[in-house]
C-alpha cells in the first residue's frame, strides 16, 4: 500500500481541495486509515486524534464550499511531536509520569496551524521530555527508521522525523534544544528546521532547557518545512522570549538563486567524521559550487567544548524544569508514598527514565554550592565564545554548510550503553542551538547501504530566508 | 546528589549513575582548557529590543477555570491538591 500523501505538498494540496479534485475530509480519512496501519511497523504514532482531525477537516471543506480562504494549511495532514501540549488530547512528552496527561490548553504553534486549515492526525513519539539522540529513551518503546527499521530514527524528534519519511503525515512539528530536529531529519532522509530562536512561541511547548528550546517544522521537501514555519512563527504574547521581528514570506525566497552567496567550510566540524558522511556532504558543497556559491574555509574555533557547555547549561535548566513532577499537579503519584518528602522522592524515581534521571543528577550537581562556577558559569561563557566565533564567521560568509551527524542512523541498542560517546555524537548540532541561530538538515544523498546523511546549514539570527534559498535550490539541483 | 534533586534512586542504580556521570564529567573538565577570563556570562538568547519591549498592561483575562487546573492532579479534594501531611499535631 502506498501513502495516499505520495506525491503530494502543501501547496498541492490547498489547489487540489480549491479545485475540488478530493476532499479534506477524504484525504483525512485515507491519511489516518494508512498511518494507523502503517504505525505498528515503527510506532512513530502514540496517539492518534480521529474526531479532532476529522473536524478540523470539515472546518476546511466548509469553507471551501461557503468561497471562504481555507487557509494556508488547508487540509495538510501533520503529526506534532508529544511535548507540545494539546487540549483534551493526551500528551506524554515519551514519560510513563505523564501517560494519562490531558493538558488543559494548546499550544500557540498548534493553535496557529489549526487556524490555517492544518489537520492534526495524532502526537508523535519521542526521547522522554526530548531527551536523547536516538528514540531509545521512550517510556513507550523506541521508534523504527522508516528507511532501516533495525536503525534508529534519530532523537529526540524521532517519530515526528519518521512520520514524514513514512508518508503517514505531510509535515510535522517537533522540537530542539542540542539537534533534536536536524539529527532525526538527517538520518530519516528528510529536510527538517530549527528556527532562530525566540522565532516560534514555545508557549505550550514542555519546558526541558528554556534557554536552548526550539519548536520547528519537519517536511519531505524545504518548500513544505519553509511554508509551516511562515504559519507558527511570529510574536506571541504568551511568550515573552518570543521575537516580535516581522516574520518574512520564505516561500518567496525559493527562486534557486543562490549566485555569488558566500558560504564557509568549518574545518572544525570534518574532524572525526565517517568518511562516507564526509565524501557526501563535501560533494553537496560541490554542487553549491556548481550553482555559483563562493566556498571558503572558514574558524569555528571553540567548537571543542560545545558539547561540554551544552551539557552543563541544558542539564542545569532540565533539573529545574523537571522538578514541578513531583506527584502533585501531573497525574502520577507514587502509591507507596506515606509523607510528602517520599511522595516527591518516589514519584520521581518511578517516573523518571534513566535518561532523564542522569540528566537531572547532572544539573543538580552543576548548580550545586561550591561547584556552580566552576561548571555552570565556566558553561555560559564558553556559550558567549562560541557565539562569537559565529558572529565573526557571519561578517565574512552568508552562510554555514556543515555534517549534521558524525555518522547516519545506528543500529538500535548499539549506543544505548555509552551515554557519554551518544553526548558527543551532538558535537555538530549543539552549537547551532547554544548561540541561537537558525539551522536546518536537507538531504544530500545515500551511503553504500542506503541510509540518508544530511547537510547542515546554518545562518545569522533572523535570516531564515537565506537558508531556506540554499537547501531549496541545493534539492532541486541534486533531485 | 541524588537528595538534592529528590530521588529515591536504588542501589544499583547509585553505582550505574556514578559511573555515567562521571564519564560525562571527564569530558566536561576539558572546559578548564578554555581561558574564559574577561569573557561575560550568556544566559540567554538577547535580541535588540527596548527594555520593556515585553511588558504589557495588567489587565483582567480569562484563565483556567479551577476543574480544568486540578483535573491532572494524582489526588484532590475540593478544588485543591491534596498531598500527604506535612506537620503532625
Amino acid at each position: 500500500m502506498s501513502s495516499p500523501l505520495h506525491g503530494l505538498s502543501i501547496d498541492s494540496i490547498r489547489a487540489g481541495l480549491l479545485a475540488k479534485k478530493f476532499s479534506a475530509e477524504e484525504l483525512t480519512r485515507q491519511s489516518l486509515a494508512f498511518a494507523e496501519a502503517e504505525n505498528p511497523k515503527t510506532n512513530a504514532y502514540l496517539t492518534f486524534s480521529q474526531e479532532r482531525a476529522l473536524a478540523a477537516a470539515k472546518a476546511v471543506d466548509a469553507k471551501i464550499a461557503s468561497g471562504d480562504d481555507p487557509g494556508a494549511l488547508a487540509g495538510v495532514p501533520i503529526a506534532v511531536k508529544d511535548v507540545i501540549v494539546t487540549r483534551g488530547l493526551r500528551t506524554t512528552c515519551g514519560s510513563k509520569l505523564l501517560a494519562n496527561y490531558v493538558p488543559p490548553y494548546d499550544a500557540t504553534a498548534v493553535i496557529r496551524l489549526e487556524q490555517a486549515g492544518g489537520v492534526i492526525l495524532g502526537k508523535t513519539n519521542c526521547d522522554e521530555f526530548a531527551m536523547g539522540s536516538s528514540n531509545e529513551n521512550s517510556a513507550f518503546g523506541p521508534v523504527r527508521n522508516p528507511v532501516a527499521l533495525d536503525r534508529v530514527p534519530g532523537g529526540s524528534s524521532g517519530g515526528s522525523a519518521a512520520v514524514v519519511a513514512q508518508g503517514t503525515a505531510l509535515v510535522s512539528l517537533g522540537s530542539d534544544t542540542g539537534g533534536s530536529i536536524r539529527q532525526p531529519a538527517s538520518f530519516c532522509g528528510i529536510s527538517g528546521v530549527t528556527p532562530t530562536y525566540g522565532r516560534v512561541s514555545r508557549y505550550g511547548l514542555t519546558a526541558f532547557a528554556s534557554s536552548l528550546d526550539h519548536i520547528g517544522p519537519f517536511g519531505k521537501t524545504t518548500r513544505d518545512a519553509a511554508r509551516l514555519l511562515e504559519v507558527i512563527a511570529g510574536h506571541d504574547k504568551m511568550d515573552a522570549t518570543s521575537a516580535s521581528a516581522p516574520v518574512p514570506n520564505y516561500v518567496a525566497a525559493l527562486d534557486g538563486n543562490v549566485k555569488g552567496m558566500k558560504l564557509g567550510l568549518p574545518r572544525e566540524y570534518f574532524e572525526g567524521l565517517a568518511s562516507e558522511t564526509g565524501d557526501l556532504v563535501m560533494a553537496a558543497v560541490e554542487e553549491l559550487k556548481k550553482l555559483g556559491c563562493e566556498v571558503r574555509d572558514i574558524q569555528l574555533p571553540h567548537t571543542p567544548f560545545a558539547v561540554a557547555a551544552y551539557y552543563i547549561i541544558a542539564t542545569a535548566e532540565a533539573s529545574a524544569n523537571l522538578a514541578r513532577y513531583d506527584g502533585v499537579r501531573y497525574t502520577t503519584r507514587s502509591a507507596s508514598a506515606g509523607t510528602l518528602t517520599d511522595m516527591y522522592r518516589l514519584t520521581r524515581e518511578e517516573g523518571f527514565g534513566d535518561e532523564c534521571k542522569r540528566r537531572i543528577m547532572l544539573g543538580t550537581y552543576v548548580l550545586s554550592a561550591g561547584y556552580y562556577d566552576a561548571y555552570y558559569l565556566k558553561a555560559q561563557k564558553a556559550r558567549r565564545l562560541i557565539t562569537q566565533d559565529f558572529e565573526q564567521a557571519f561578517e565574512q560568509v552568508d552562510a554555514i554548510v556543515a555534517p549534521v551527524s558524525p555518522f547516519p542512523a545506528f543500529k538500535l541498542g548499539e549506543m544505548v550503553n555509552d551515554p557519554t560517546a551518544m553526548y558527543l555524537s551532538d558535537i555538530y548540532t549543539v552549537t547551532g542551538d547554544l548561540a541561537g541561530i537558525p539551522c536546518m538538515s536537507v538531504p544530500c544523498g545515500l551511503t553504500a547501504e542506503g541510509l540518508p546523511v544530511g547537510l547542515q546549514i546554518l545562518t545569522r539570527h533572523f535570516n531564515e530566508s537565506t537558508m531556506f534559498r540554499i537547501a531549496d535550490a541545493y534539492e532541486k539541483a541534486s533531485n | 546528589m541524588a537528595d538534592l534533586a529528590n530521588l529515591a534512586l536504588r542501589d544499583d542504580e547509585v553505582v550505574r549513575m556514578a559511573q555515567d556521570l562521571s564519564g560525562i564529567l571527564t569530558h566536561i573538565d576539558k572546559l578548564n582548557e578554555l581561558n574564559t577570563s574577561n569573557v561575560e556570562p550568556m544566559a540567554q538568547v538577547l535580541f535588540d529590543a527596548e527594555e520593556t519591549a515585553t511588558l504589557r498592561e495588567d489587565q483582567e483575562r480569562p484563565t483556567l477555570t479551577n476543574a480544568e487546573a486540578v483535573r491532572n492532579a494524582a489526588v484532590t479534594s475540593g478544588g485543591y491538591y491534596k498531598v500527604p501531611r506535612v506537620i503532625e499535631r
